[in-house]
């Protein structure tokens, strides 16, 4: 029998749709003031196999000469992006689900698990509540990231007034790879995400949105039911992925 | 009595509520930063070159920077062995034109209409002040320079420029009018900003401003102007070469 199980808090929702669209302008203006000393590569013995970032890269998007068009807005939506995850952490922090996003002892080894699974190398499901090990690690990371983000981004935007930052970050041109690095972060964040909501499917997808999922419970004679009552509670139960 | 839904009635109708908003939110999302792109652009004037709305935020930030931050922070300083030697250059807008050695005067304009005329000896003669700091240019990167002058400061209490010092700006120009830049009185009075005719103990070369520029460490380069040839003084914005192109008008860092 199919019923109603909730997942998402509005509040967790909102968060998460808010900051997709700031995150992605933050990078895109991002993009627009590095391209001004766009000095960074990886270069392995001597051999430059990638390069940030290639004439055609800033062709294609439209890129060059717009730092001061890139400034003014990664100066203007800084706040929202801020405030965003400000407003997050404290609402974790208030409502106690922080508990079930931040890794355990065990969280390490379990996504071990996790990623054998997904990589269909193991066939039992590792434990978990609302998220998993592996989700646990990630969703804790990309916060601490954009703290990571907030503190460079700081750094180099006032190191006078924030010259105690600047040493935090190991210098004033340490603190900008630092902070072109993360942003990097988030794009193979970005990345790994979707391709793993495109396989969790629509009824995980649709969660993040209406805020429930749709779960199939065994007839009522087997089924525990405690399943079904629940509805309020996720942290008590036995979640699908993402 | 209202017949209650089943559970495929209520996953159908929060599913549309909530894709409903979702869109909706999308939508205004979109309309949004579309009416920020077409936002009328400011009015040209000290700045110019955003769009309105935008360029009311880069103001208000200035205004919480200046209320919530001190302006008695020291630049980090290093020593002399850490100093570039190949020093870069940046920009030549205002050096086209050739430097008349003799008869060269630093131009200030004062209050009561009088302008002074000072001359380098004049200007050499007031006390020194070395300074070796990591110079931060608004493109992104950053070079350990050093460099000697006269700290602004001492040169406005040398030439009782105190009453003009109590205005909100000044405003300096090279000879040419062809670069120009406004400065905030607290930043320009800070004790790192030097009128500069040295660097690496050598007079300024002709492309860093000789013979005499602008050291504002409390500011990206773009306000270290090169070659100083008349400052003013003023209560409101002076003009300023980049933030006519767009860019923030304090630019402080």
């Amino acid at each position: 029998m199919k019923h109603i199980r909730e997942k998402h808090s509005l509040a967790i929702r909102w968060f998460h749709w808010i900051n997709f669209p700031v995150l992605a302008i933050m990078i895109w203006s991002g993009i627009l003031i590095y391209w001004a000393n766009d000095e960074y590569h990886i270069t392995i013995a001597g051999n430059r196999f990638l390069v940030f970032f290639p004439e055609w890269f800033y062709k294609t998007f439209k890129i060059s000469f717009r730092l001061a068009e890139g400034m003014s807005w990664h100066f203007m939506f800084m706040w929202l992006f801020a405030i965003n995850g400000f407003l997050y952490v404290l609402y974790t922090i208030i409502s106690g689900e922080w508990r079930l996003l931040v890794p355990g002892r065990r969280s390490f080894k379990e996504a071990w698990q996790v990623l054998l699974h997904d990589l269909h190398i193991r066939k039992t499901v590792p434990p978990q509540k609302k998220y998993n090990a592996a989700q646990r690690i990630a969703y804790t990371a990309i916060i601490v990231m954009g703290l990571g983000s907030l503190i460079t981004g700081l750094a180099i935007h006032k190191p006078v007034q924030f010259n105690w930052l600047v040493y935090l970050c190991g210098g004033y041109s340490l603190a900008r790879l630092e902070h072109f690095a993360l942003t990097i972060g988030y794009v193979l964040f970005f990345l790994v995400h979707i391709i793993q909501v495109i396989l969790a499917g629509w009824n995980n997808f649709r969660s993040v949105i209406t805020g429930f999922e749709v779960v199939d419970s065994p007839g009522s004679s087997t089924g525990n039911p405690l399943t079904k009552i629940q509805t309020q509670k996720p942290s008590n139960e036995e979640g699908t992925n993402n | 009595m209202k017949k209650e839904l089943t559970t495929e009635q209520k996953i159908t109708r929060r599913t549309l509520i909530s894709f409903s908003v979702f869109i909706l939110a999308a939508i205004l999302f979109v309309l949004g930063w579309k009416w920020l792109n077409n936002a009328p652009k400011e009015q040209p004037g000290a700045t110019a070159g955003l769009r309105s709305p935008v360029r009311k935020v880069l103001d208000g930030n200035e205004t919480l920077f200046r209320k919530v931050f001190s302006d008695k922070n020291l630049v980090k300083t290093y020593p002399k062995s850490a100093a570039a030697r190949n020093v870069r250059v940046n920009g030549n807008v205002g050096l086209k034109q050739p430097v008349d050695t003799i008869n060269w005067r630093l131009k200030v304009l004062k209050n009561n209409g009088d302008t002074l005329r000072i001359t380098m000896a004049d200007i050499r003669k007031l006390p020194k002040t070395e300074l070796i700091f990591d110079f931060k240019c608004i493109e992104g990167w950053s070079q350990v320079t050093h460099w000697g002058g006269v700290k602004l400061i001492d040169f406005v209490s040398y030439y009782h420029l105190e009453k003009e010092a109590a205005m909100e700006y000044i405003s300096l120009v090279t000879p040419d009018q062809q670069y120009y830049v406004g400065i905030d009185m607290a930043s320009a009075l800070h004790p790192q900003t030097l009128l500069c005719y040295e660097m690496n103990d050598k007079e300024l070369p002709l492309n860093q401003g000789y013979p005499l520029r602008l050291i504002i460490p409390v500011k990206y380069g773009i306000k270290s102007l090169k070659r100083i040839g008349t400052l003013s003084f003023s209560k409101e914005r002076p003009k300023d070469y980049w933030a006519e192109r767009g860019y923030d008008y304090y630019s402080g860092l």
